[in-house]
């Protein structure tokens, strides 16, 4: 098996038109952003120098470690990339690999893969470099453990923003998903955590022309900083709160109108599922069989056809 | 391994194969969107955009079944999803008492559960038509019309030619660990859990470097063969009169599954 699924990869059916489309909007200005910033401040060469990373990316995941009984842990990277390629560079990267992996795999679908990217791509981008930028000037030690640190919360983070989007879209209990997504995570981030140290470790022995502090602040300001604490104050403040009472939440989302229109549709074109001048349910009823048969008719068709060319061949 | 170890796409001559990859890609989205505003428990409805991928599937000659069989993926997701039917929102249907907590599965909760799944497997099934028929740098093409920044599918297009270069990196880098990992019989070999991490890490690290300074090589090799930041392909990307004629159909069959799904 070349390719191993992992599992904060939401598929299509999971979210609701709205919750698809709100993170796709803010997917869309980030990696705008990041296009235009990249644009204006990388030249050309760096283009195909982030294609490389991509693949890099998606070929570092392909490298496990057996963890015990039989599972193993692998590698995410959205906090390596930023860290290394800084932030901007690193959402593109992250969202070419997490695009990628559903277009061409299937792993997270199309219409959901603007909550696919924010949750693996910009959530970690922010957290992973802004913690970094945080303490750049600091002693080797200090980088290494915060950067493995901002690794692991950037992993936490991403798994309770799929709780949250999965929730706001009516498919599951946040009592139930949450505490198992974090759970999980919560040991899957350490690996994510350890092997970033490990491998920036290297890099920075190996390369340290692609890893001073000079090179990291040219490429992100202090509104990283800003932003990534920001964001892990939210999950902090969060996480406890939805899963201790989630009521509190609910009751949260409820106010803001949130939690209404994740269940039924508010997008209701015709009232009551019927149409007011076909009036009462004789209609709807006959037309039901209509297309019932016209669908038996369909699949008889089809698998007529089909085997009728199985035996000629 | 070749170049296109990691395409997904099944040779054929067939009507499917021959569309236009943009109007492949909008199709494939309108699919998927339509999928996704059908209220719960339209079976029907759900029936019909069924049968609407049967028939692009027997269209594209690969078989009824070609898409059915790499449509499990979304599996194990389901998991996530089973804690719908447990939806307060209906009418309790029965009353488990696992001794830590009661569950009590609803009628509501379960429409819910059966939409979720019937969706997710019809709209992965036509995500894996779509590049069972479109080869990958053909799709990248189709996005860049489709107007996605060309910063992003050239960034796409070189992930995907290099993908199976670094593969190719990863399985050496693991024959290297591998060739210097021998142990005895009955014996746990390695050392503890940190030790292993960190070899991943410098694997990771190692893989990295190689893989930057692979790219920069590359790109001089691509300026001195005259690349000026955009990658070209000999197919034309022309929407022909059928390929106008197969999105009208399309769009009148899903607007069809629409009218269906609210009204019935």
């Amino acid at each position: 098996m070349l390719y191993a699924p992992t599992n904060l990869h939401i598929p299509d059916g999971f979210l609701t038109i709205i919750v698809s489309l709100i993170f796709w909007l803010i997917t869309i200005v980030m990696v705008g952003l990041a296009v235009s910033k990249t644009n204006k401040s990388l030249g050309e060469k760096q283009v195909p120098l982030m294609g490389v990373m991509a693949a890099f990316i998606f070929a570092a995941q392909m490298l496990n470690f057996p963890i015990a009984g039989g599972t193993s842990g692998h590698f995410l990277g959205g906090a390596l990339a930023a860290i290394v390629l800084g932030p901007w560079a690193g959402i593109l990267v992250m969202t070419a690999v997490v695009g990628v992996q559903g277009l061409l795999f299937q792993d997270g679908g199309l219409l959901v893969m603007g909550a696919n990217i924010f949750n693996m791509g910009i959530l970690t981008a922010v957290i992973g470099f802004g913690l970094y930028r945080l303490v750049v000037h600091q002693k080797r030690g200090v980088r290494l453990v915060v950067a493995g640190g901002g690794a692991w919360i950037a992993t936490m983070a991403a798994a309770l923003a799929a709780s949250l989007q999965l929730w706001l879209s009516g498919t599951t209990r946040l009592e139930i998903v949450l505490p198992a997504m974090l759970g999980v995570h919560a040991l899957i981030g350490v690996g994510e955590g350890l092997i970033t140290v490990a491998a920036l470790a290297y890099i920075e022995q190996t390369r340290p022309d692609l890893l001073n502090a000079e090179k990291t602040t040219r490429e992100g300001g202090r509104g990283w900083i800003v932003g990534s604490v920001l964001v892990t104050l939210a999950a902090v403040l969060i996480s406890p709160l939805a899963s201790g009472s989630p009521d509190g939440l609910e009751r949260v989302a409820e106010n803001l109108g949130f939690l209404g229109s994740g269940q039924d549709a508010p997008y209701q074109i015709l009232p009551d599922y019927t149409i007011p001048f076909l009036g009462e349910t004789a209609v709807s009823t006959i037309l039901a069989g209509v297309v019932g048969a016209v669908i038996l008719m369909g699949l008889l068709i089809l698998v007529g056809r089909n085997l009728r060319r199985r035996t000629e061949v | 391994m070749h170049v296109d170890v990691f395409d997904q796409f099944h040779f054929s001559e067939s009507r499917v194969h021959s569309l236009d990859p943009r109007v492949k890609v909008v199709i494939t989205v309108a699919f998927i969107l339509s999928n996704a505003i059908l209220p719960d428990g339209s079976w029907l409805a759900l029936a019909l955009a069924w049968l609407f991928l049967l028939l692009g599937n027997d269209l594209s000659n690969l078989g009824l079944g070609f898409t059915l069989k790499r449509s499990l993926i979304a599996l194990p997701f389901a998991l996530v999803a089973v804690s719908a039917i447990f939806s307060p929102l209906g009418e309790p249907l029965a009353d488990w008492d696992l001794g830590f907590m009661i569950l009590v599965p609803t009628d509501a909760g379960l429409i819910r559960f059966a939409s979720i799944m019937l969706r997710s497997w019809l709209s992965v099934q036509i995500a894996i038509l779509l590049v069972a028929t479109t080869q990958f740098p053909d799709l990248i093409h189709a996005l860049e019309h489709l107007r996605l920044p060309r910063t992003l599918t050239t960034i796409i297009a070189f992930l995907f030619r290099y993908l199976f270069v670094l593969t190719n990196e990863v399985h050496r880098i693991q024959r290297a660990r591998k060739s210097r990992s021998a142990r005895l019989p009955n014996v746990r070999g390695g050392g503890n859990l940190g030790w292993r991490i960190k070899t991943t890490g410098s694997m990771v690290g190692q893989l990295f470097t190689r893989s930057y300074e692979r790219s920069d090589r590359i790109y001089q090799a691509m300026i001195s063969r005259g690349y000026t930041g955009h990658i070209r392909t000999l197919n034309p990307h022309q929407v022909k009169s059928q390929d106008w004629l197969v999105l009208g159909i399309s769009a009148g069959m899903l607007i069809l599954i629409q009218l269906v799904g609210w009204i019935l």
